[in-house]
């Protein structure tokens, strides 16, 4: 392996920038890694050509002042890119072939980066462990037959195995943030409306978020500033100065308030859990924070609010699939009503069925009182608890998830323990408010576990600021076999 | 509350898709476990609380009604998995 790919983001666009490498050697050591990749399955479409192509033009005439000069990157398959395959995991999409670029690539792109291949992940983003994507399983670089976590798990086992040097994912539930966990790696969802939407093949609208996946907060710092921005075209983007996170970054969290919620102690919790929180109370402690007790009353609703929410909003969002202009469609049935069924029951998989049909009946005359809206005013609730809390505390410390990465198969009959391993993720979401994940120990079987972050709406740079210093005093290592070569 | 095999027919029909009639009772099944640790919102009285219609703080907005992309007939009929010159093909409904 190339030692060029076991680098970071930062130290890469140094060495473009001062002349030290070429764009190619950058993107031939990743494409050596992608082609000698045997088993992971992270890549569901590879653009090594063009890649190589486009690392050459950047040679020809580099331009230095950009964020990401020559650097290739591979984007979770759920971004519409222009010209190149987008299935989104799902047999309905399987030979759909966009014709624009969503806002978020084309932002990267403009800052110099190039697309490298199109990454696995659960089918339309729903899933905790890219077990339900039509494309396979993917396999995390830390043990084999372990899940990489999802929905971005195709984006997590890549970046972690380094066949990528960065990556961007979505995050609906925790998308970004638990598979980042079950990776050793960090991932960070913005705050909802500061990345545009626009291009993105949607799941649940009000809670869907793109943000970046990275192997260093620094790298998670720069890659925000390339992404985020005002886009007209999405009605939800927040209109906003840009900001120079990585400029901005600093290790001083002198005197910031952090609070520690009592709610996120749950009942069986890995007690290698318990003692990582702690640690990171320490650590956060003598790097000057203050730490502060504090109370979520409604954390426990948080996970039954959302699986009303998410699969209403996917039942509308999903509704679109229907066989006629694009996607997938099925030769059985005698008329337009049966063709729509057919097409819908044989291009989806079984979890986003199930969630449709979720949707569905949560929204049907008759039940829409007693569940969408009852889950609506528990979501005020929940996210009253947050602004209640952020008048006396900048951010937010808990574990990311309940538990260390899973093999594959061992939860995927029984879809609340499933759903249960978004439980510190998904109130963030709810909320609109911004979570970033960082590697901060493992378990007794030497599997990464997270900490995160939550901050207050549009505060990513402190929340960026903690995380930094964070890291620089956990100073998680993590080697890797790489037996997915062998 | 439980959900039986009517309303899944009821429901599958509204969504338009069509559920095969050996795997009605597992998603049956799956979806009353669902329901049952959904309706853990019912513990909670929340009689005086508005429901949230917005996340974001500011009031969404409106672009002005400008055509700007367009003429693209061509790339957009690609993807249709049935066409005719210019057309999208479905199945005959007049009969």
């Amino acid at each position: 392996m190339s030692e060029i790919s076991k680098k970071n983001l930062t130290e890469i666009v140094d060495l473009i920038k001062n002349k030290e490498i070429k764009s190619e050697e950058v993107t031939q050591s990743f494409i050596t890694n992608i082609n000698n990749d045997k088993k992971l399955n992270s890549f569901i479409t590879n653009c090594s050509e063009v890649a190589i192509k486009k690392a050459k033009d950047f040679d020809k005439n580099p331009k230095l002042d950009t964020l990401l000069p020559g650097i290739p990157i591979a984007v979770k398959d759920l971004f519409c890119t222009d010209g190149v395959k987008t299935t989104a995991g799902s047999k309905m999409l399987e030979n759909f072939i966009p014709s624009y670029e969503s806002t978020i690539t084309n932002n990267l792109w403009n800052e110099g980066a190039f697309l490298l291949g199109k990454l696995n992940c659960d089918e339309y983003a729903m899933g905790s462990s890219n077990e339900t994507s039509f494309f396979g399983n993917v396999m995390n670089p830390i043990a084999e037959n372990t899940v990489p976590g999802g929905s971005s798990g195709g984006s997590a086992s890549a970046l972690a195995a380094d066949l990528t040097p960065v990556t961007i994912g979505t995050d609906t539930g925790g998308s970004i943030r638990q598979p980042a966990s079950f990776t050793g790696t960090v991932g960070l969802k913005p705050t909802y409306g500061l990345c545009s939407r626009w291009g993105i093949v949607a799941f649940a609208s009000s809670l869907d978020q793109a943000g970046p996946m990275t192997k260093t907060v620094s790298d998670c710092a720069l890659m925000l500033e390339a992404m985020a921005g005002f886009d007209e075209k999405d009605s939800t983007s927040i209109n906003k100065k840009k900001e120079s996170y990585s400029k901005n970054l600093t290790d001083n969290i002198k005197g910031l308030k952090i609070g520690i919620p009592k709610e996120y102690r749950v009942d069986g919790m890995p007690k290698e859990i318990d003692q990582l929180w702690e640690n990171g109370k320490k650590i956060l402690k003598d790097s000057g924070a203050e730490i502060i007790d504090i109370s979520l009353p409604n954390t426990k609703y948080a996970l039954p609010t959302y699986y009303i929410v998410a699969p209403a909003e996917a039942s509308s969002n999903l509704a679109r699939y229907d066989g006629v202009k694009y996607g997938f469609r099925s030769s059985k049935g005698n008329n337009l009503i049966e063709m729509y069924e057919n097409t819908r029951s044989e291009g989806f998989g079984d979890e986003v069925k199930r969630r449709i049909l979720i949707g569905t009946y949560v929204l049907s005359s008759g039940y829409y009182d007693a569940y969408y809206i009852k889950a609506q005013k528990v979501r005020q609730l929940i996210k009253n608890d947050f602004d209640e809390s952020f008048k006396t505390v900048d951010a937010i410390l808990t574990p990311s998830t309940p538990s260390a990465a899973f093999k594959i198969a061992e939860k995927k009959d029984d879809p609340i323990s499933m759903y249960l391993n978004d439980i510190f993720t998904v109130p963030v979401n709810l909320a609109g408010i911004p979570a970033i994940s960082i590697p901060a120990g493992t378990d007794n079987n030497n599997y990464p576990l997270g900490l995160q972050l939550i901050g207050k709406p549009l505060d990513e740079q402190k929340l960026l600021n903690i995380a930094y210093a964070a890291e620089k005093k956990i100073n998680f290592k993590q080697t890797l076999e790489r037996w997915w070569e062998r | 509350m439980s959900i039986d095999k009517d309303k899944i027919k009821h429901i599958s029909k509204l969504a338009r898709i069509l559920v095969n009639e050996t795997k009605i009772d597992a998603l049956a099944n799956d979806l009353n476990s669902i329901f049952k640790f959904i309706e853990k919102l019912n513990e909670l009285d929340t009689d005086k609380v508005e429901p949230l219609s917005s996340i974001l703080n500011e009031p969404l907005r409106l672009r002005s009604d400008e055509v700007t992309d367009g003429k693209i007939r061509e790339k957009i009929l690609a993807n249709s998995p049935k066409k005719n010159e210019e057309f999208f093909v479905v199945p005959k409904v007049i009969e």
